[in-house]
């Protein structure tokens, strides 16, 4: 245990924001295609971004690595193609992180998405507004409580995600050991407890932080486009 | 060719519309009952729904045409739409609502910001919120981005139909004003007689999906309400203050075939009026009595006798060329003998006036106003 306790909130952070930044926008296409079309499967793929909500997160870091891992077909892909490799790296705990928190994202965009009237962008098309113009001016800005409601849920789930990350990447300080995957550590050494408070505080600060501002930007939101 | 011009016929689900009217500048009404078709119509010329075939022109552009494979998107067809609920963009103020169409759809600004501002009213809204405006201020708003959008043509679904009646009043001088101040063509729907009646030019009445008839609101009117609800029915008559008496504050009125006599003060000789005439407010005599009441006793010819069952009866009157409606008892037109052709003496126990209309450029917030004649008894 010879990582600090800022390198490991560093490192968790650097883990959950890439899996957030990187998870907003296929989130956003799902849920604008859950809210928005009918296709054949769309329970299909509705029961399968809930995938990660229900099943136990061990088993989900299982399928991740007989995916991503160094021998399974998505591992040798992006291997290959984009020399970007999960096996044992702190981008392996950024999918894991990624791949738990995506439900959460995709949830309130989805509901966001839903309650918008579709007769303002009907409204923005008489206007002379394309489609893309109509998505930016209007789509956009009025599912924005919903991405954001969703990538701070998705940033706090991220941050202290466990089964799925220990079981695809492992636990290796500096590399992929996490908030979580550190407290629990401490926990099993006879004299880690008072460090795994420490971490404990920080964890909790961290979550406290991300909700108070959600909570600050969608005031601001509401505020600005009261004027 | 500045106006639209319309051929289309097509189907939404089970109902067939098949529509044929041009239409030029002031405000051309789509009228008929709820469900007759009118909105969609609308969307088709909008292009937010699509004919099977046929051609929609406007200003000379082709915007629909499916001989010619022409179906252009609803953003190129510049056309500004007020919808029923008006639509303002919640998250922007009322200017950034009113300025959409020029920063967001690269609309040419052919019509200078501040002059729709004044011609709506909109001075002291337009650094607030959607949210935070009344229901006829919210539709000013609308109309007024769809102004600001350059519009070759304005499409009104019902704009008043989600307000009530005092807001309404508070609308309907705007609308006139955009009538009398643009040259562009309105296409207005609804299914308010008294709102048609107000401000068309010229009504399209759409019955069941199709055009039933078209023409000037005066005869329209006549025509219509003799199968429409006995009690609300009435009928339009056009003519021109020929003379004011301060004193007893009457105008009187000169049409094609007669004269009426109008109770009000804001009246100038030479003004155009459209006057109101409710059925049941006309009765029918053989000839001209004295010792009435009632001053206005006018010569007319029975045009048409309604069919009816129940206690009264429609009977279309010529007055002139123009032509009004009385709701009589079926008991008076038997007994009385009146027959098609009969010269008879139409009294008229009030009329209302719809709108005083004064040379252009001039519009007057109050004319909204109903005067009477007043001496019924």
């Amino acid at each position: 245990m010879e990582e600090s306790a800022g390198a490991i909130v560093l490192l968790s952070a650097k883990v959950a924001l890439t899996a957030i930044a990187v998870g907003l926008v296929p989130a956003f296409a799902i849920a604008w295609l859950l809210a928005r079309r009918d296709f054949p499967g769309k329970g299909l793929v509705q029961a399968v971004v809930t995938m990660p909500l229900v099943l136990p997160p061990v088993v989900t870091g299982y399928l991740l690595l007989l995916l991503f891992g160094s021998r399974g077909p998505l591992g040798r892909f992006f291997e290959s193609v984009f020399g970007l490799s999960f096996a044992f790296r702190w981008t392996g705990a950024a999918l894991a992180a990624g791949v738990m928190a995506f439900p959460l994202l995709v949830r309130p965009i989805r509901l966001s998405l839903e309650a918008i009237d579709r007769g303002l962008e009907e409204a923005g098309h008489t206007l002379g507004a394309s489609r893309p113009v109509v998505f930016l001016t209007v789509t956009l800005p009025l599912a924005l409580p919903g991405l954001l409601a969703g990538g701070v849920l998705g940033f706090a789930k991220a941050l202290g995600e466990f089964g799925a990350t220990i079981t695809f990447v492992s636990n290796i300080p500096g590399e992929t050991q996490t908030l979580s995957l550190a407290i629990y550590t401490l926990l099993q050494t006879p004299t880690g407890d008072a460090a795994a408070l420490h971490l404990i505080i920080v964890s909790a600060i961290l979550a406290v932080a991300a909700v108070l501002f959600s909570e600050w930007i969608a005031r601001r939101m509401q505020r600005s486009s009261r004027q | 060719m500045s106006g639209l011009d319309v051929d289309i016929s097509g189907r939404i689900g089970a109902f067939a519309i098949s529509a044929a009217f041009q239409a030029e500048s002031g405000i051309t009404a789509l009228f008929g009952r709820s469900g007759a078709g009118k909105s969609t119509i609308l969307k088709m010329i909008a292009g937010t729904a699509r004919p099977t075939k046929g051609r929609i022109v406007a200003a000379g552009r082709v915007l629909f045409d499916s001989a010619r494979g022409i179906d252009l998107r609803p953003p190129e067809r510049r056309i500004g739409f007020v919808f029923q609920d008006a639509r303002l963009f919640p998250h922007m103020s009322v200017r950034r609502n009113l300025t959409y169409a020029r920063w967001a759809g690269r609309r040419k600004a052919t019509r200078p910001f501040d002059e729709v501002v004044a011609l709506l009213g909109l001075e002291n809204h337009l650094d607030r919120s959607p949210a935070t405006l009344s229901g006829g201020e919210r539709q000013r708003v609308a109309i007024g981005r769809a102004l600001l959008s350059d519009p070759a043509l304005l499409l009104m679904d019902e704009p008043l139909s989600s307000l009530d009646r005092e807001r309404r009043g508070e609308i309907l001088p705007y609308l006139e004003a955009i009538r009398s101040e643009t040259r562009i063509p309105v296409l207005y729907v609804s299914h308010e007689t008294a709102e048609v009646a107000r401000l068309a030019d010229t009504v399209v009445l759409i019955d069941a999906g199709q055009v039933s008839d078209v023409g000037p609101a005066a005869r329209i009117f006549g025509l219509l309400d003799l199968d429409m609800q006995a009690g609300e029915a009435g009928a339009l008559l056009e003519g021109e203050v020929s003379a004011f008496d301060a004193e007893y504050e009457m105008a009187n009125v000169r049409m094609d075939g007669g004269c009426i006599e109008l109770t009000g003060r804001d009246f100038r000789v030479g003004d155009r009026v459209r006057l109101h005439v409710r059925a049941s407010d006309v009765a029918l005599a053989r000839s001209i009595h004295d010792g009435l009441s009632i001053r206005n006793q006018i010569p007319c010819i029975v045009d048409e006798i309604g069919r009816h069952d129940g206690a009264h009866v429609m009977v279309a009157l010529n007055i002139g060329d123009q032509r009004i409606l009385a709701c009589l008892t079926r008991k008076s037109v038997s007994e009385l003998g009146i027959a098609k052709g009969d010269r008879m003496v139409a009294l008229l126990k009030s009329v209302s006036i719809e709108t005083p209309r004064r040379s252009a450029g001039q519009v007057d917030a109050t004319s909204g106003r109903k005067a009477s004649q007043g001496e019924e008894g």
